[in-house]
C-alpha cells in the first residue's frame, strides 16, 4: 500500500516540539523482554488486571481502528509501532525537532496488582528507551509510573531522573482518589525535586470511579467529552488540595484534554474560593494564579469554534505560554502543524505555541 | 483545463478507488456503479488524506436506537478525524454549509481520442476497444 | 448592577425545606407512624450539598436569628421578591429526601413536599411558582407523581438534580421526560448531589468547593448525555433548564462536541444537525452564579458571544445561596435588550406554563384545577 509522503515547503516548515505522541508494540511479546520471568508468565497466564468488563478492548469501542489513523498503519504492526514509518510520515514531513513519548498502556498506571504494576512501570521505561529513544534522538521518553503506589513511584523516578531522555513523569489523570489527596504527594515531592514536570495524559481505563459524577456513559460521544471533566476534576483537586502551594516549583503538563474550558474553569475556582475562603486556608491565592504559574495545556484535540477568532480570544485569557502544540500521531483525531489553527497567529505566538513553551519547560537545547 | 490520462476504467473497479498523482497533485479517482468521481487526496478540514479513507455507506436514523445503512459506498470517511464526505460531490455531509472536498471533472474516453500524458501507455497494449480514464484538473 | 426594569422571574429561588414535623399532615398514617416511631422525623434532610452554616448556603443579611433562611413567606418576600421587582419566581425546595435508597419512603416523602409547597408557599404568595420534586429511583412512580401534581398549573417544571445514580440522559428515564412534555413542563436540572457516585472522575474529593466547583462539570456530563442518547430528538419539544450550574464553560461544550459529532456521527445518527444548535434550542441556563472575573465587562460579554444565542440565559437570585452582593444580580456592562431577555423573555419564552393564557398567574386560586 502506498503510504503519500507529504513534503512541507521549506517556507512552511517550522521546526516544532510535538508534545503527544504515541508509541506502540510490534506485537505484545515486545515488553517481555523487559519483564523478569515471574511477570512475563504472569502477563502471559493472567494479562492485565483492569477496572472494566472487557479484556484487551475498550467498553466504548472507537470509531475507527482502536482510535489510529487509518493511513498510520505500517506493514507489519499497529500504528506508531513502526519508528521507520512514524519518522517519515510525521517527524521528518512536519519537521518535528523533539517528540515527548506517551505511552500509555502496560505501564502500570491503571493495574490493580501493584506489585506487577511496578514490574510493568519499570519495563515500559525500558523498553521506551531500548526501542524508540536511543535510536531516534528527536524523542524523549516519559517515566511511566504507577501513581497508586507512590513509594515505588518515587523509587522510579529516582532511577531515571539522571537520564535525560527521560523529560517528564507520566501518570493517569484517573487516579483512585483525586490527585491532590495526600497520599500522591511524595509523587509531586520527587518531581520537584527531580526537576521533572508530571503529564496527565486522558486515560481510556477508570481508576475505580464511573467517568462522570453520575455513573457511566452510554455512547463513545459522551465517554470521549468525560476527557475533558476528568481534566476539570483532576486540576480542581490539585489546586484546593494545595498542591501548587506545598510544591511551588512542580510543573503539570495535561495532555490531549483540550484547553478551552480552563478559563472558564479558572474563573469558576476563584469565585467559590473567594466565597468559600476559610475552607481552605492553605490555598493562600486565587486558584487562577496556581494554574498560570504550574500548569501547562497541551493543544491536541483543538477545539474548534465556528468563529476561530473565538478561539484566539480564549488563548488570550489562557495566556499564550501555556500552550503547546500537539499531534496525538498516530491517533485517529490528529492535528496537523499547518492546519490546525484557524485564525492568524503573530510569529512570537507561533514560536511559543509550535516550540518555544514546551523547550522551556522541558528543558530541551 | 488540463486534461490528462490517469488510469484505464478497468483499473478502478466498483466501489474502488485509486489514487493517482496529475501535476504534483494527489487525486482519488471513484467508481461508483460504473461511473467515476475524482476527489483531491485532501481533506478541506485539516489536509489530512482523504481518498484513503473508507468507502462507507450512509448511516441515517429514524429516532435514538435505530439504525440503518442507505447509499451504499457513495460516501468516504476521512481517516483522521472521521468526517464523511459524499463521493460524488465532495460535500461533507455533517456540515453541508461549511466544507467541502475539491472535485475534479473524470470523463471516460475512448482509446481514439488518447491525449498523451505522464502515464506510460507502453505498458499496456492501446487499442479502440479500451476505455481510458481521463482527468481534468 | 440592579435590576432595571420591573417584572423580572426569577428562575431559581430556593425557600427552606420543610421539617419533618412540617410533613406529618400530609403522609398517610403509615409514614407519619414510621417518621415519629422511628425518630424519623427529628432529622432534617439536608443535603450533603448545601451545608447550613457555609458561607454559600446563605447571605449573612439573609439569616435570621431563629430558622432556617428562606424559611419565612414575609422573608422571602422582603428579601428576594420585591428588591428585584419579580413578577414570579421558582422555587426549587432542595429536599433531602430524594438522597434516601428506600424507594417508597423518598417517595412519600417528596409527594408530601409537594402538597406542602402548593399550600405553604404557592396559596400564600401569588408570585409562587415551583418545581416537582421526584425521586428518580421508580421513573414510573416519578411519573405517576408528576402527572398528579401537574394538574396544578403553577407547577412548572420537574426538579432532578445534577448528581445522581445514572446519567439522566439514559432511555429508562424517558417516561419522565415524556410526561413533562405531554404536560408543558420543563426538565431543570439543579446543582447537588445524591451521591450515588463520587462527585469526581476520579473519586471524592476533600473539600467542599471543590465538590462545589465539580458541579459545572457534573453538568456538562449530563447536557453529554442528553444529546448523545437523543432525549431532544424524541422530545422534540422538552426544555431543558440548568439551574445553579454555571454557564461560562458553555462556549467550549458547545466547539468540543460539534466538532466530535462530525467525526462519531454514525454512532449516534439521530443526531440530524449541530450539537450547538440543538442546545441553543433546547437548553436554558440559569444566571447564578456568574462564574466569570468580578468587574471584567469584557470578558463576560466576550463568553456571551461565545456561547452564540442571546436566549439560553435566565435571570435567577438562587435566594438565599450567597452569589452577588446588595441588590447587584446582574453583571455589569449588559445592554437594555440583553437585560430585557435575560429578566423576562427567555424565562417566558422557556416555561410554557408561564404563558399560560389569560390567567398569566396573578391570581393564585384561579390556577389551581386540583388540591390533594
Amino acid at each position: 500500500m502506498n503510504i503519500p509522503v507529504r513534503h512541507a515547503t521549506a517556507a512552511t516548515k517550522l521546526a516544532i516540539v510535538d508534545c503527544d505522541i504515541h508509541p506502540a508494540f510490534r506485537k505484545p511479546s515486545d515488553l517481555y523482554p523487559f519483564l523478569p520471568a515471574q511477570w512475563r508468565e504472569h502477563m502471559i497466564t493472567f494479562g492485565e488486571h483492569l477496572r472494566q468488563g472487557l479484556s484487551g478492548q475498550l467498553a466504548w469501542p472507537r470509531m475507527s481502528a482502536s482510535g489510529l489513523r487509518v493511513d498510520a498503519f505500517p506493514e507489519d504492526g499497529p500504528p506508531g509501532s513502526d519508528l521507520e514509518l512514524m519518522r517519515r510520515q510525521h517527524l521528518d514531513a512536519n519537521g518535528v525537532e523533539y517528540g515527548m513519548l506517551m505511552q500509555l498502556s502496560k505501564g502500570g498506571m491503571e493495574e490493580r496488582n501493584l506489585e506487577f504494576a511496578a514490574a510493568l512501570s519499570h519495563a515500559i521505561n525500558e523498553w521506551q528507551l531500548e526501542t524508540f529513544v536511543k535510536p531516534e534522538p528527536r524523542l524523549r521518553a516519559g517515566i511511566v509510573v504507577p501513581q497508586e503506589d507512590a513509594a515505588f513511584a518515587v523509587k522510579e523516578i529516582e532511577h531515571r531522573a539522571t537520564d535525560p531522555s527521560f523529560s517528564q513523569i507520566i501518570i493517569s489523570p484517573r487516579s483512585s482518589d483525586p490527585l491532590g489527596h495526600r497520599r500522591y504527594w511524595p509523587i509531586f515531592e520527587a518531581a520537584q525535586r527531580c526537576n521533572r514536570p508530571i503529564a496527565l495524559h486522558v486515560q481510556g481505563f477508570s481508576g475505580g470511579h464511573a467517568s462522570t459524577a453520575s455513573g457511566w456513559p452510554t455512547y463513545y460521544m459522551e465517554e470521549h467529552y468525560a476527557a475533558t471533566t476528568g481534566m476539570q476534576n483532576t486540576l480542581t483537586s490539585l489546586v484546593f488540595e494545595g498542591v501548587f502551594e506545598r510544591f511551588p516549583k512542580l510543573k503539570i503538563v495535561l495532555v490531549e484534554g483540550g484547553f478551552a474550558w480552563a478559563p472558564a474553569l479558572c474563573w469558576r475556582m476563584d469565585k467559590h474560593w473567594e466565597r468559600l475562603r476559610i475552607e481552605t486556608p492553605h490555598v493562600k491565592r486565587p486558584p487562577s494564579e496556581y494554574v498560570r504559574e504550574h500548569v501547562w495545556f497541551t493543544t491536541q484535540p483543538i477545539e474548534e469554534p465556528d468563529h476561530p477568532q473565538h478561539l484566539a480570544e480564549v488563548i488570550e485569557w489562557l495566556g499564550w505560554d501555556r500552550l503547546m502544540f500537539s499531534t496525538d500521531y498516530p491517533h485517529w483525531d490528529f492535528d496537523d502543524p499547518q492546519h490546525t489553527f484557524k485564525f492568524a497567529m503573530t510569529e512570537g505566538q507561533k514560536a511559543k505555541v509550535f516550540r518555544d513553551n514546551a523547550k522551556a519547560l522541558y528543558g530541551l537545547p | 483545463m488540463k486534461r490528462q490520462v490517469v488510469a484505464r476504467a478497468v483499473e478502478v473497479a466498483p466501489g474502488q478507488c485509486k489514487i493517482v498523482n496529475v501535476n504534483g497533485r494527489e487525486i482519488g479517482v471513484f467508481n461508483l456503479n460504473g461511473e467515476y468521481f475524482a476527489l483531491a487526496n485532501r481533506c478541506p478540514h485539516e489536509g489530512g488524506p482523504l481518498c484513503q479513507g473508507n468507502i462507507i455507506p450512509l448511516v441515517q436514523s429514524d429516532g435514538p436506537g435505530h439504525y440503518r445503512l442507505a447509499r451504499h459506498q457513495e460516501f468516504l470517511r476521512c481517516p483522521w478525524h472521521g468526517w464523511e464526505f459524499e463521493i460524488r460531490t465532495g460535500q461533507s455531509w455533517c456540515d453541508p454549509k461549511s466544507t467541502r472536498a475539491r472535485q475534479f471533472q473524470v470523463k471516460v474516453e475512448s482509446g481514439e481520442t488518447l491525449v498523451k500524458g505522464p502515464y506510460v501507455a507502453e505498458t499496456f497494449p492501446v487499442s479502440v476497444e479500451e476505455d481510458y480514464l481521463v482527468v481534468e484538473t | 448592577m440592579k435590576v432595571p426594569i420591573k417584572g423580572a422571574i426569577d428562575c431559581d429561588l430556593h425557600p427552606a425545606p420543610p421539617s419533618a414535623e412540617a410533613l406529618l399532615p400530609y403522609l398517610d398514617e403509615y409514614w407519619r407512624d414510621q417518621l415519629i416511631d422511628r425518630h424519623i422525623a427529628r432529622y432534617s434532610f439536608t443535603l450533603t450539598s448545601y451545608p447550613p452554616n457555609s458561607p454559600l448556603s446563605a447571605r449573612p443579611d439573609w439569616r435570621q436569628k431563629s430558622g432556617l433562611p428562606g424559611g419565612d413567606v414575609d422573608m422571602i418576600r422582603s428579601q428576594a421578591l420585591d428588591p428585584f421587582g419579580s413578577r414570579f419566581a421558582i422555587c426549587n425546595v432542595l429536599h433531602g429526601a430524594v438522597a434516601l435508597f428506600n424507594e417508597d419512603m423518598a417517595m412519600a416523602l417528596s409527594s408530601a413536599i409537594n402538597d406542602w409547597v402548593a399550600k405553604e408557599l404557592l396559596d400564600r404568595e401569588p408570585r409562587l411558582r415551583a418545581s416537582i420534586l421526584v425521586p428518580v429511583h421508580n421513573p414510573e412512580r416519578a411519573v405517576a407523581e408528576i402527572e398528579r401534581v401537574a394538574a396544578d398549573r403553577r407547577f412548572v417544571q420537574v426538579l432532578l438534580f445534577a448528581m445522581g445514580d445514572m446519567l439522566l440522559g439514559r432511555r429508562p428515564y424517558w417516561p419522565i421526560y415524556e410526561a413533562a412534555q405531554k404536560r408543558g413542563l420543563v426538565i431543570g436540572i439543579h446543582a447537588g448531589s445524591t451521591y450515588r457516585h463520587a462527585p469526581m472522575a476520579s473519586g471524592w474529593s476533600a473539600h467542599r468547593v471543590e465538590d462545589y466547583v465539580a458541579q459545572s462539570a457534573a453538568f456538562e456530563s449530563q447536557l453529554l448525555s442528553f444529546l448523545a442518547e437523543g432525549v431532544f430528538q424524541q422530545f422534540p419539544s422538552l426544555r431543558l433548564v440548568l439551574s445553579e450550574s454555571g454557564f461560562t464553560w458553555l462556549p467550549s461544550l458547545l466547539w468540543r462536541t460539534s466538532k466530535s459529532w462530525r467525526g462519531m456521527r454514525a454512532e449516534v445518527p439521530w443526531i440530524d444537525r449541530s450539537p450547538a444548535e440543538i442546545i441553543r434550542e433546547h437548553v436554558r441556563v440559569t444566571l447564578q452564579p456568574v462564574d466569570s472575573p468580578p468587574g471584567d465587562t469584557t470578558t463576560l460579554l466576550r463568553t456571551l458571544e461565545h456561547i452564540g444565542s442571546d436566549r439560553m440565559l435566565l435571570f435567577s437570585t438562587d435566594y438565599p445561596h450567597w452569589q452577588f452582593d446588595g441588590d447587584a444580580v446582574l453583571p455589569d456592562g449588559l445592554s437594555s435588550e440583553t437585560v430585557q431577555r435575560i429578566l423576562i423573555d427567555n424565562p417566558l419564552e422557556t416555561y410554557p406554563r408561564l404563558r399560560d393564557g389569560g390567567q398569566i398567574g396573578d391570581n393564585a386560586a384561579s390556577n389551581k384545577e386540583a388540591v390533594r
